[in-house]
């Protein structure tokens, strides 16, 4: 019988068909109203650890996020996924706005050790930020030895056989438990939350902490200065030849 | 909604469909019958093509589990809220359990909820007395009403006088997206199980014939009122104002009016649309483009010059009135809200009507639930007091008084015929003209075939103030898994080039405000076939109202799809 430990983390973040708006004051995009969701790469993450609790080789599989209090619907929807209890560490909707990568790891590297987990999983990026830093930095703090951008995980015994998307190809790593693993897209595909398995996740238990329970500071270094809109594409212009192509493109100095 | 019956027998069972199907199990699906009529599938939608004949589908497990609740209602809308509310309210006030659940096809509540909207506060008032502490979204009291005849130069403004339907005093400007939000967090706490992502897609049935339950939408399966929210130039924003108007770009015979409203929260924004009466006759006709060309009008730009679109939508609205009201109530069930339609159509208003309808139903539903000798004749409770109770309310006499205005239309003088009626026989006589109006039959049925209507020229859109479609889609953030049958269902695959293209002209590739429809060519020879691009559907519904072969049937996708509107 394994006994094996996995935390996984999970952001809730705008979702991906929206479309979105930059604040007009300029600090930030427009959230309120706006529909969130899991951030998709977490989703991956969360089904690589059920499937691994399906297998019976982690015994158990606890859900993470940090933020506000939406983020509860996050954690619902993990624990609808599988994951057996959840954990919330509350952030006020105004502090949530300048949490990043390194006070999230700070937390996640707290958490992990208090609940002596074998192993945690969190998806490579966020969709909003596309920062791919929380994992690496939290292996950092662990001192764990982490595999990113996984594509497939086996578990062998104490380690853990990860096979890497990188950009030359595939590489595979061992790792030695515990160890930190991130989900890229082609790990795995995510279950649907059926509605009976949101009922039962209502019953699971969601812990909700402070960061301060941990020790953990979350003054951020970083300050947002200004946040705009990408330029307007322009509309292309059409020429009819290509001696005028190769004229319009000298004339505006890109040949 | 669904009831159940209190004691011993047969609750009322939620069932779901959980198909956990693998992508590999299933061949691919190509299933193209040829020979002599040549027509492309285009309808792969298990309500056209049962599974139990489909033999991809032989020794798939389908497990399927149940639920049980004393209340089920389909809807998380105004009506489905305040009914769930007032359930929930009443077995507070009686110490009594009632286990109450809501289902919504829209991933969050308030996602698919369109609107303007001028609310008459007089039912939200008798559901919360305290709302404004507890701080519902209703910000901005109409401060302004106006009301004008458009010509395609000018503009004719129209005293309201007190009295008359388009009256706004004591009502508010909201976003009825985010006060349908705010309800649905008020449900929560009450205790109300909400369920948004999930599409409520069959009733189920006792053995007696009354309903038991629904089951939602299978996962995992291998694949009229145009608004527009923009944020203006702070010079030109006033809020608290209600303008209203008829006449250009509609004929008088096209019955309908545009509405712009000045929200008050924050920033300058304001909501305006356009409702066509899908009782048009020319198919040429595309409301998305009459709203379009509206917005140039002289006295309408200058309100939108350098302001910026933020949100599109549309949605079907139900305006037959009372002589369109069908049965409200059957055994295990009934209905509230524009399913069945409470709009006051004159004052385009639904949503308070709608609220009183929901409450009406919780308390005839409590009642029965409560009552010491609850003897039902079938297993799934029917609820008769409802429709009484609603009959005996001002819903019903509110109805009543106007429901004469929109079939005046129909003459010669056409809306304006309709605004001489209101006149006369409302604003003076209150509705109390001993005749009831009919309607001209089903919209369907109205449009002329297109050799005998003229083609309507429509201005390009300058991308300032009109706009095309597919961008106008792209802003509703309409989204559907991509990977399920198409939702939008042909009984008949051949009726659309055979019957809608070579007569109409195929209207539906105009009336459909979200670019579903388009005829394209075929790969080889000539003709054309018809193109369904689900994805774009924003769950207006236009097609299977209007579509003049009703070979169109609108299912619902699966949940979580559709637009994700933000407070609209």
């Amino acid at each position: 019988m394994a006994e094996l430990r996995a935390l996984v983390a999970v952001k809730r973040v705008i979702d991906f068909a929206v479309k979105i708006r930059v604040k007009p004051d300029k600090s930030g995009v427009a959230t309120d109203g706006v529909k969130h969701s899991m951030n998709p790469f977490c989703e991956i993450a969360v089904e690589e650890a059920v499937r691994l609790k399906e297998k019976k080789l982690v015994k158990e599989v606890i859900a993470v996020s940090c933020g506000p209090a939406q983020c509860q619907e996050t954690i619902r929807t993990a624990l609808a996924m599988g994951a057996d209890r959840g954990i919330h560490v509350e952030v006020p909707a105004a502090q949530a706005e300048s949490l990043g990568p390194l006070q999230v790891a700070r937390v996640l590297a707290k958490l992990a050790e208090k609940e002596k987990v074998d192993l945690l999983f969190l998806g490579k990026q966020a969709i909003d930020d596309d920062c791919n830093q929380t994992g690496q930095m939290t292996a950092g703090l662990l001192d764990w030895p982490q595999g990113t951008f996984a594509s497939q995980v086996t578990l062998e015994g104490d380690k853990i056989k990860v096979e890497r998307e990188i950009d030359g190809g595939l590489e595979t790593l061992r790792l030695k438990l515990p160890s930190v693993v991130t989900a890229d897209l082609r790990l795995n595909e995510p279950r649907y939350a059926t509605l009976p398995n949101i009922m039962k996740a209502k019953k699971k238990k969601i812990e909700v902490i402070k960061p301060g329970d941990l020790g953990v500071d979350l003054t951020s270094k970083v300050s947002v200065i200004s946040v705009e809109e990408p330029p307007q594409r322009l509309a292309g212009v059409k020429v009819e030849t290509t001696e005028d192509l190769v004229a319009k493109l000298k004339e505006v100095g890109r040949i | 909604m669904l009831v159940r019956l209190a004691k011993l027998s047969c609750p009322v069972y939620q069932c779901f469909h959980a198909l956990k199907i693998k992508k590999k199990c299933l061949p691919l699906c190509a299933t193209r019958w040829s020979s002599t009529s040549v027509v492309p599938q285009i309808t792969t939608h298990y309500t056209v093509h049962p599974r139990e004949k489909d033999k991809r589908w032989e020794g798939v497990n389908m497990e399927r589990f149940a639920e049980e609740a004393d209340v089920v209602i389909v809807g998380a809308g105004p009506a489905g809220l305040s009914a769930a509310i007032r359930l929930k309210q009443l077995a507070a006030e009686h110490g009594k359990d009632v286990r109450v659940c809501l289902v919504e096809k829209a991933a969050q509540i308030g996602a698919h909820t369109l609107s303007g909207a001028c609310l008459d506060p007089v039912a939200f008032n008798e559901l919360f007395p305290d709302w404004k502490e507890k701080g519902a979204p209703l910000n901005t009291p109409v401060t302004e009403d106006r009301f004008a005849i458009l010509t395609e130069k000018h503009r004719i403004p129209v005293p309201i006088l007190p009295g008359l339907p388009m009256n706004n005093h004591g009502n508010y400007i909201v976003r009825l997206g985010h006060l349908v939000s705010w309800m649905g967090e008020q449900a929560e706490a009450l205790g109300v199980e909400v369920y948004p992502g999930y599409a409520a897609a069959e009733v189920l049935y006792h053995e007696d014939g009354s309903v038991k339950g629904i089951a939602t939408n299978d996962v995992g399966i291998q694949k009229d009122g145009a608004p527009k929210l923009w944020i203006i130039d702070e010079k030109k924003w006033k809020p608290g104002r209600v303008d209203h108007t008829v006449g250009w770009p509609l004929d008088r015979h096209t019955y309908g009016g545009s509405f712009l409203y000045h929200l008050n929260e924050g920033e300058p924004l304001v909501a305006l649309g356009l409702v066509v009466g899908l009782d048009y006759q020319n198919p040429y006709l595309s409301p998305f483009r009459e709203f379009q060309r509206w917005k140039h009008h002289p006295s309408i730009r200058p309100t939108l010059e350098g302001g910026k679109r933020i949100a599109y939508g549309a949605r079907a609205l139900n305006e037959g009135g009372l002589q369109s009201i069908p049965k409200l109530t059957f055994p295990g069930g009934l209905l509230i809200g524009c399913s069945p339609g409470f709009m006051n159509v004159p004052k385009i208003k639904g949503t308070h009507t709608a609220m009183k309808s929901g409450s009406l139903a919780a308390e005839s539903i409590f009642n029965q639930l409560n009552s010491e000798n609850l003897q039902s004749k079938t297993a799934g409770l029917h609820v008769t007091e409802y429709e009484e109770n609603l009959k005996k309310s001002w819903v019903w006499k509110e109805l009543h008084a106007v429901r004469n205005i929109r079939p005046s239309c129909h003459g010669i003088l056409g809306v304006y015929g309709g605004m001489i009626y209101t006149g006369i026989f409302y604003w003076i006589l209150r509705g109390m003209e001993p005749w009831t109006l009919k309607h001209k039959g089903s919209d369907s049925d109205r449009l002329k075939p297109a050799k005998d209507c003229t083609p309507i020229e429509y201005p390009k859109p300058d991308g300032q103030i009109s706009f095309d479609l597919l961008s106008s889609v792209a802003l509703s953030g309409t989204n559907h898994e991509h990977d399920q049958p198409a939702h939008l269902t042909l009984k008949d695959d051949s009726i659309p080039v055979n019957r809608n293209l070579s007569i109409y002209d195929g209207p539906e590739q105009r009336f459909c405000p979200a670019g579903v429809y388009e005829f394209v060519p075929l790969e080889q020879g000539d003709g054309f076939r018809l193109q369904i691009n689900a994805q774009n559907c924003v769950h207006c519904k236009t097609c299977d109202i209007k579509d003049p072969s009703q070979n169109i049937n609108w299912v619902v996708p699966e949940g979580g799809g559709g637009p994700a509107y933000n407070g609209m």
